[in-house]
Formats: C-alpha cells, sequence, structure tokens
C-alpha cells in the first residue's frame, strides 16, 4: 500500500513531465544546476550506502558499489 | 515492474525525439554545460595546462548498531558493532591535447570496527573482537572538451584480516546533442578471495596438517600450531582461501525535463560467482546441530531504479529515488527514499531525509534451529529474512563564498545524522562529517 502510494505518483509526474521535456538554454538551468540538485549521491552518505548494503540484500541502482568488501560483521 | 521498465525507455526515447526536433544543432553546438556532474562541468572554463589538484574530499564516519540476530551464532546472539570509517579522495586534472581534460582520482580509505559477534567464531568467545579495512582505489577519466564525452578506467583494493578484494572498472558517458541528456555505462570486475576461517568446533579436518614442528590449525584467529599440548599463534598465511568474483553492468540515463526537474534512470545486472557465503557463520538445524550456512555458488542481481529531482520554489528541493531488485535467490525488494534540502540562505541548507527499504526472505534463509538436516542450501543470516527498515534523519551543509569559517580554502562542509531501524529488532545510527576542499 505504502509503496502503491509514492510510486502511482511518480510515475503520473514522470509522464505528464514527457511533455514538457524541452531544450533548455544556459541562462535556464541556474537552478538545476545547483549543488542540491546533482543527481548522485551526496559525498557524505558514503558510508550511508556501505552499511545499507551489507545489512540488507538488495543493493546496486544507486551509483553505489556492486561488490567488493566484506561486510561481514 | 513492467510497467517502469516500459515507462523508462518510452520517456528517454520520446525526450530525445523532442529535443531533435526542437533544437538546430548547430545552435547548441557551443552550449558546453554539463548537469549530470555540476562539479566537473565547472573544468570547461578552467583548463591548466600542469597537474593541479582541483579537490580534496574527506568524509569520517562513525556508525553504531545493536541487534540480537547474528549471523555468527546462528540467527541468535548480539549484533553489536561500531565503526569508525574515514576516507580521503584527491581530485587532480590536467589540460591535454585539443583543450580536453584529465581527470585523476586518488583515494585512500582506513576503518576500524569492533564487533561482538566476532569474539564468537571461537566457540568460547576469545576470538578477537576488532579489525581493520584499507581501501585505496585510483581512476582515471578523459572528458573531451567538443562533446563533454568521457571515457575511463578505474582500479580498487580492500583489504581486511579474512577478506581481500580486487576490482576494476571501464567506464564511459555520451552526451545528447543539446548536452540536456546524458547516458553512461560501467563495466566492473570484484576479484575477491575470503578466508576460510570456520567456527572452532566447526574446522574442517582437511586444514588440520600434521608438520615436522607440529600440527598446524586452522582457527578463527589464525594458524595455531599445537606441538606436545602447547599453543602459540602462528603465520596466517596457512589459512586457506576461496575465491568470490562479482561482475556487473551498471546504466544510466539522465534527462533534464525543464528549469526545474531533471530525472536519471539507473538499472545494473550483476552477476557472482564462487564463495557466497561465510564460514564463520553457523547454522543450527532442527535437531539442535549445527554446521557453516550454506550457499549456492552463483547469484544473479537485477535492481533497477530512478531518480527525480525538483526546484519547488526559490529555496525548497525535492530530492526523490525509487528502486526495484530482484535476484534469484528468491530475494524482491523495494526501495523509496525522499530528501528535502531546505536553503535558509543560498550558502546554507538543512535536509531531512526519509528512507523506506522492504525485502522479501531468500528461499535458503530459515532462523535459529529451523533449518532441516536435508536441506540443499541454509543460512540464518537476517540480510535474507524478510524485513522492512526505516532510515531517517537530517543533514547541513555550509558552503559560503568566503569559505567555511572563514578560510578560503574548505569551500564546503556536510555534517549528517541518520537513524536506521529494521522489523528484526536491528537499530543503528551513524553521523557522518563531510568537508570539500579546494
Amino acid at each position: 500500500m505504502v509503496k502503491r502510494l509514492v510510486v502511482i505518483p511518480l510515475l503520473l509526474l514522470m509522464v505528464l513531465s514527457v511533455s514538457s521535456c524541452v531544450h533548455l538554454k544556459e541562462y535556464q538551468k541556474s537552478r538545476l544546476n545547483d549543488s542540491e540538485m546533482a543527481l548522485g549521491n551526496r559525498k557524505v552518505e558514503k558510508n550511508e550506502l556501505n552499511f545499507e548494503s551489507y545489512r540488507e540484500a538488495a543493493s546496486g541502482a544507486n551509483a553505489g558499489k556492486t561488490g567488493g568488501g566484506c561486510g561481514c560483521n | 515492474m513492467k510497467k517502469i521498465y516500459l515507462s523508462a525507455i518510452g520517456f528517454a526515447f520520446i525526450c530525445n525525439l523532442k529535443v531533435s526536433a526542437q533544437v538546430r544543432r548547430d545552435s547548441v553546438a557551443k552550449n558546453n554545460v554539463s548537469l549530470y556532474s555540476p562539479v566537473t562541468s565547472d573544468t570547461t572554463s578552467y583548463n591548466p595546462r600542469k597537474l593541479k589538484v582541483d579537490e580534496i574530499d574527506f568524509v569520517s564516519s562513525f556508525y553504531w548498531q545493536n541487534g540480537f540476530h547474528s549471523a555468527v551464532t546462528g540467527g541468535i546472539g548480539t549484533e553489536h558493532v561500531t565503526d569508525l570509517s574515514n576516507g580521503l579522495d584527491l581530485h587532480l586534472l590536467w589540460q591535454g591535447n585539443h583543450n580536453n581534460i584529465n581527470h585523476l582520482d586518488v583515494g585512500m580509505g582506513f576503518d576500524y570496527h569492533t564487533a561482538a559477534s566476532q569474539a564468537y567464531v571461537s566457540k568460547t568467545g576469545a576470538s578477537s573482537p576488532t579489525g581493520t579495512r584499507i581501501y585505496p582505489s585510483l581512476d582515471y577519466t578523459h572528458e573531451s572538451a567538443k562533446t563533454g564525452n568521457t571515457i575511463g578506467v578505474g582500479a580498487y583494493y580492500s583489504g581486511e584480516y579474512n577478506y581481500q578484494s580486487l576490482g576494476t572498472d571501464l567506464h564511459f558517458s555520451v552526451k545528447t546533442d543539446n548536452k540536456n541528456g546524458e547516458f553512461s555505462a560501467k563495466l566492473q570486475g570484484y576479484f575477491d578471495q575470503v578466508k576460510l576461517i570456520y567456527p572452532s568446533e566447526l574446522i574442517p579436518a582437511s586444514t588440520t596438517t600434521t608438520t615436522s614442528t607440529g600440527t598446524v590449525i586452522t582457527t578463527a584467529s589464525g594458524s595455531v600450531i599445537s606441538s606436545d599440548g602447547e599453543t602459540s599463534y602462528g603465520s596466517k598465511k596457512n589459512i586457506p582461501s576461496s575465491p568470490r568474483t562479482t561482475l556487473s553492468a551498471a546504466f544510466s540515463y539522465s534527462q533534464q525535463i525543464n528549469e526545474r526537474l531533471q530525472i536519471m534512470f539507473l538499472g545494473d545486472v550483476v552477476g557472482q560467482h564462487g564463495y557466497l557465503g561465510l564460514p564463520f557463520h553457523r547454522v543450527y538445524f532442527n535437531n539442535g546441530k549445527d554446521t557453516v550456512e550454506k550457499l549456492p555458488s552463483s547469484r544473479f542481481k537485477l535492481p533497477v531504479g530512478f531518480r527525480l529531482n525538483y526546484f519547488l520554489g526559490d529555496n525548497i528541493i525535492i530530492r526523490t529515488y525509487y528502486r526495484y531488485y530482484q535476484d534469484d535467490w528468491g530475494i524482491k525488494s523495494n526501495t523509496i527514499g525522499v530528501e528535502v534540502p531546505y536553503k535558509i540562505t543560498p550558502f546554507f541548507s538543512i535536509s531531512p531525509f526519509y528512507r523506506f527499504y522492504e525485502q522479501s526472505a531468500s528461499t535458503y534463509f530459515a532462523p535459529y534451529e529451523e533449518h532441516l538436516p536435508t536441506d540443499e542450501y541454509y543460512t540464518s543470516n537476517y540480510e535474507y529474512a524478510k524485513f522492512n527498515s526505516q532510515f531517517f534523519g537530517v543533514g547541513f551543509r555550509i558552503a559560503p563564498p568566503k569559505g567555511v569559517f572563514g578560510w578560503q580554502g574548505l569551500h564546503d562542509m556536510e555534517i549528517r545524522y541518520g537513524h536506521y531501524t529494521q522489523t528484526t529488532g536491528l537499530e543503528s545510527d551513524v553521523v557522518s562529517l563531510g568537508l570539500s576542499f579546494k
């Protein structure tokens, strides 16, 4: 239920955004170039991604590591 | 799941069609800004001829957890862990021919941990409960000044007492003609060695050898040479190891939708083979006897996801993430993350975040004393149990134009705290400090 509540609106937003997928000029990108808007992980998140991959069975699709290291403990 | 795949593929395709229809190629040829990695985009106007240190990043984290389902003791017992992790990354760059830019990233990490359950690799709790890990890395990337496309290679090493990992990758990225979209791919290989350190009461007879100086037995804490009843510690070189190989291909496509919205689709294909369990994880059968966990020698993982970031108004940003994961050990999972940075000033932001995760159990998992001796594979590692988890916290970021605390060299500082809970009873906290120097 929680999954549906979040995933369905996000998918709808993706579909709706197709209609506004346009070429942007440089002066229109000030917000997109804000460091908080970066589409990657924050550097300070690095160790959070590590412990999540060791405590949970799923990993990947997050630009993090997909192997290497033990996480034995 | 099919809806997500089809939406992702169709969306990327339609965006490219629309962009091609609306924009003349010659009108975008001068566009040199890369949205995908804003930090490196600045380098198009910063072209040092000689090798220069562009940025130094330092990240330090302290992690601590408590739980009562340790895999070392068969799914019962303390999971208390503390881990202090420190990493330093140097980003170097220099200008090559035709104004192309070369990037070199040199990283070094060092962890120190304590794990209460580690002591119980030995039946009596006499094994060392502490350990260290060192993990250097090296990455070279060549960036075309004309197109913004990149290609590069990387190498990593991770070394612990009982586990060594050697990794390498080949990566590249290609921007769309108008540079509003970017496709990237990374092919990775990890070649690991797992030291076969068994619980003291389960050391296989094959690892016990008799030499002229005594009997060499593989134990949790290294090789023990027993001679006439006396015991002394020998070299760990005598402990055999088993290989584990991980091969993966990671793909992503990012697209700017409008002035406030951008999105990225991610997908990995991961294959593992070799020794995929850990030799000091116990399993207790329903007849009370214990053994070492046994898992298949191959695993195939398929995670796919997307990120969607939206700039709301003038000072609120909404960062979202979703991932679906499936593997051939019977695990399916969903991950949803939301972070909302609020810019109190242009140089100071506060970022509350929340992450929800849920997974189904592996077909090879059963709790303490619930496996049958006739099972082909068995583990009581709660990493493979059915559970959900929540992770929430807050981050603070400061990046004043005159430097943090007036120190020009320190251009960015982040502090982040998070609390993590699992329905298995595991709870943990992590606090991190990130510093960026220019």
